[in-house]
C-alpha cells in the first residue's frame, strides 16, 4: 500500500524553480497495476524515484504498508528498498563487466544471503525468465530483450512487493516490448505492485488504472 | 553485505581491469620492491662490517699509543707534546694481569720480500706466537713462531705469497730475504681473504723483535689484548689503563679501545642508516598510494551509473564505501606482495653476485613494507570510496 500526501519536489535550476512533482496526493492499493503516462518533463519518473524512496520529497508525507517513510535515515531507507522494491529501468543498467548470472544475484549478494542458495535462486530465476542458456554471457553479448528480462529477474529476485518500472520498453523494438509487457504482467498475476511509467499509449492502456500528469500535477486517475 | 562477499565482488571488479589494476599493482610492488631491497642491502652491510670485526677475535680489547680523544683532558697534547712509546715492555707488564688470557704485541709496515727471483712489496706483521688465537687465523702448513723463537729469524707466509715464491708448495724450510734480511719460512697462512681492509693471504709474519729492528722502532702499533671472560672487558679495560698511566708517569698516553663498544658503534650507524633508506624508499609507496587515490578516483566516475544502481537495488552507503575501500586494499595488498617476491628476488641476485654480503631483507621491513603499502592504500581510497558512498542515486542513475 501506497499513501502519498501532498508530496512537492521541485527543482532548481538558477534562479527558477521547477516543481517536479507539486503538491501530489496518490494512494495504490497493494497488488494494483498502474501506468503513467504523460509528456516529456511532467514528473513521472521524479514520482516513480519518490515511490521507490531513490528521491526525497521537499514536502509531504509517504507512507508505505502503513509505515511512515518520509524521514527514515539513508540507511533505512536502503532497507527498504532492498526488501520492498524492485526497478526496472529504460537503459537496464546492468552491470558490463558481470554475466547475467552475476548481475542478478547482485540484491542477494547485497542482502547477506549465503552462497548456497543464491545459486539455486539464481538458477531458478534464470530459468523462469528463459536465460538458462545465456547465464554465462556479459550484457554486451545479450539482446535488449535479453537483457530487460535479466533486469526484471534483478528486480524481482527478492520478491520485492512493488516492480517500478520507468519506461522498461523505451529501448525496445514494439514486439520485443510487448513481450516484456507480458512478462511484467505475470509478476503483476503473482500478487505483486507494478508501477510502469510508459510513452506507449497503446503498452499504457493494458493497466487496469492509468494515471496522467502533466507539470508535476496528476490529471486523470481513471480505472 | 557480508564482509565476504564485498571482498568477492571488489576482488572481481579489480580484476575486470587488468590493465588498471596492473599498473597501480606495479606501482606499489616497486614501492615495496625498493623497502624491501634497500632495507636489505642495508642490513647486509651492517651485517658484513660486524662480522668483519668480529672476525678479528672477540673478547677484544686494543691499545693504541697516542690519546685520540679532545685535548681538553689531557694538557700535554695542546702543547704538542708527543705520546710516549707503547713497549714490549708494557705489553709484557699487561699480561700479567690475571683476567688476560694473552696478549699479541705487534708492529706493522711493508717491506721488500725478495726470493726464487721473485721481488714484491709486502705488508709485514711483527708480532708473537698469540697473534694466530687472537686474530682467528689458522695455519695451513708448517709451523708458527713458536713460542721462545722470538729471536731466531722465522717467517710465516699468506698463502697467495707463499703460492707467488714457491708454485711448487715447498715454501717451508725455504730461505726467503725481507729488507736485506734473511728468514727461513716456518709455515704458511691458510688462505681467508680480505678482513678490515687488507688481505691476509698477502701478509707476511715475522717475530716482533725483527720487525722492530726491520723498522727501527721501540713503538708498538698496538696491543691486541684478550680477556678470559666478554664480562671481564670493561675492569681490565680500567686496569690497562691505570697500569699504564701508572708506567707512563702518570700521563693517560694511550688510547684503549673495545671492540664491543666499535661494534655497537658501527652497529648503531649502520641501524640508523637502514633505517634512513628504508623511509627514503618509503616514499615511493607513498606515491604509490597517490596513484591509487587517482585511480580509485576515475574508477567513482566511470562507474557512477553502477554505483547508482547498486543503491537502487538497496546498497546502504557504507556498502559502497566498503567495495571501493576493499578495492584499493586489493590493488595495495597484491602490490605489496608482488614487492616482497620481486625484493626478496633482488636481494638474492644482490647475494649472488656479493657473496660476503649477507643482503637478507630483515624481517622487519617486510613486514613495515605490507604494512605501509597496505594503509597508503586505504588512505588513498577513503576520499574515492566517501564521494561514491556520497553520490546521489537518482543523479548517478541518470550517469550524472
Ligand atoms: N536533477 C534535476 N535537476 C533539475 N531539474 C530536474 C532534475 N530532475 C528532473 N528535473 C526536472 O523535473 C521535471 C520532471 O522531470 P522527470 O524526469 O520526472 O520527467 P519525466 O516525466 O520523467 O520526463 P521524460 O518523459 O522525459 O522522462 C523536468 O522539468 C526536469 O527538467
Ligand atoms: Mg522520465
Amino acid at each position: 500500500m501506497i499513501q502519498l500526501s501532498a508530496i512537492t519536489r521541485a527543482f532548481h535550476m538558477g534562479d527558477q524553480e521547477i516543481r517536479a512533482l507539486d503538491h501530489i496526493d496518490l494512494e495504490i492499493v497493494s497488488g494494483e497495476y498502474v501506468s503513467i503516462m504523460g509528456p516529456s518533463g511532467s514528473g513521472k519518473s521524479t514520482l516513480l524515484n519518490v515511490i521507490g524512496l531513490l528521491d526525497r520529497p521537499d514536502s509531504g508525507r509517504y507512507q508505505l504498508d502503513g509505515k511512515d517513510v518520509t524521514d527514515l535515515t539513508e540507511t533505512e531507507q536502503a532497507r527498504v528498498r532492498r526488501e520492498k522494491i524492485g526497478f526496472v529501468f529504460q537503459s537496464f543498467h546492468l552491470v558490463p563487466r558481470l554475466t547475467a548470472a552475476e548481475n542478478i544475484e547482485l540484491p542477494l549478494i547485497l542482502t547477506g544471503i549465503p552462497p548456497a542458495e543464491r545459486k539455486t535462486r539464481v538458477e531458478q530465476a534464470l530459468a523462469a525468465f528463459n536465460l538458462s542458456e545465456r547465464a554465462r554471457h556479459r550484457p554486451a553479448e545479450l539482446s535488449g530483450g535479453q537483457r530487460q528480462r535479466v533486469a526484471i529477474a534483478r528486480a524481482t529476485i527478492l520478491r520485492p512487493t512493488a516492480l517500478l518500472a520507468d519506461e522498461p520498453t523505451g529501448n525496445l523494438d514494439h514486439r520485443i516490448g510487448s513481450e516484456v509487457m507480458a512478462l511484467l504482467e505475470d509478476l503483476h498475476h503473482t500478487g505483486t505492485t507494478l508501477i510502469v511509467v510508459t510513452h506507449d499509449r497503446e503498452l499504457g492502456l493494458r493497466a487496469h488504472r492509468r494515471i496522467a500528469m502533466r507539470d508535476g500535477h496528476i490529471v486523470a486517475d481513471e480505472q | 553485505m557480508k564482509l565476504r562477499d564485498t571482498l568477492q565482488f571488489s576482488f572481481k571488479t579489480v580484476t575486470s581491469y587488468p590493465i588498471r589494476s596492473f599498473l597501480i599493482i606495479l606501482a606499489m610492488a616497486l614501492g615495496v620492491t625498493a623497502v624491501v631491497v634497500l632495507t636489505a642491502l642495508g642490513d647486509g652491510a651492517r651485517r658484513y662490517v660486524i662480522h668483519q670485526f668480529s672476525s678479528i677475535g672477540t673478547n677484544l680489547i686494543i691499545v693504541l699509543p697516542g690519546r685520540a680523544e679532545t685535548a681538553g683532558s689531557f694538557p700535554g697534547a695542546a702543547m704538542g707534546q708527543t705520546p710516549r712509546d707503547l713497549t714490549l715492555e708494557d705489553a709484557r707488564w699487561i699480561g700479567q694481569l690475571p683476567q688476560v688470557r694473552r696478549y699479541a704485541p705487534l708492529n706493522v709496515g711493508s717491506a721488500e720480500l725478495a726470493g726464487a727471483s721473485r721481488l714484491r712489496e709486502v705488508t709485514v706483521l711483527g708480532g708473537t706466537a698469540n697473534i694466530l688465537p687472537i686474530r682467528h687465523m689458522e695455519l695451513a702448513q708448517g709451523s708458527f713462531l713458536a713460542h721462545g723463537s722470538q729471536h731466531s729469524a722465522q717467517i710465516v707466509l699468506g698463502a697467495k705469497l707463499a703460492e707467488e715464491f714457491f708454485p711448487d708448495g715447498n715454501a717451508v724450510g725455504q730461505r726467503i730475504r725481507l729488507a736485506d734480511r734473511r728468514f727461513i719460512v716456518s709455515g704458511i697462512l691458510a688462505s681467508q681473504g680480505e678482513t678490515m681492509g687488507y688481505n691476509s693471504d698477502e701478509i707476511v709474519i715475522i717475530p716482533i723483535n725483527h720487525a722492530q729492528a726491520l723498522f727501527d722502532t721501540t713503538s708498538l702499533f698496538r696491543i691486541l689484548i684478550e680477556v678470559r671472560n666478554r664480562s671481564d672487558i670493561l675492569s681490565v679495560k680500567e686496569a690497562v689503563r691505570q697500569a699504564l698511566i701508572q708506567r707512563h708517569d702518570g700521563e693517560e698516553d694511550v688510547t684503549i679501545i673495545t671492540q664491543d663498544a666499535v661494534l655497537a658503534t658501527f652497529d648503531r650507524i649502520l641501524r640508523a642508516l637502514t633505517l634512513g633508506v628504508a623511509g627514503i624508499a618509503a616514499i615511493s609507496l607513498a606515491v604509490a598510494g597517490i596513484l591509487v587515490m587517482n585511480v580509485m578516483l576515475v574508477a567513482v566516475s566511470q562507474r557512477t551509473s553502477e554505483i547508482g544502481l547498486l543503491k537502487a537495488l538497496g546498497a546502504p552507503a557504507s556498502d559502497i564505501r566498503r567495495l571501493f575501500l576493499a578495492e584499493a586494499a586489493w590493488l595495495s595488498l597484491t602490490g605489496a606482495i608482488f614487492g616482497l617476491i620481486l625484493g626478496y628476488l633482488g636481494s638474492l641476485l644482490i647475494r649472488l653476485a656479493y657473496p660476503q654480503l649477507p643482503a637478507w631483507p630483515p624481517v622487519w621491513a617486510s613486514l613495515a613494507g605490507i604494512m605501509v603499502a597496505l594503509t597508503t592504500g586505504i588512505i588513498a581510497g577513503l576520499l574515492p570510496a566517501a564521494r561514491a558512498a556520497r553520490l546521489d542515486p537518482v543523479k548517478a542513475l541518470s550517469g550524472k
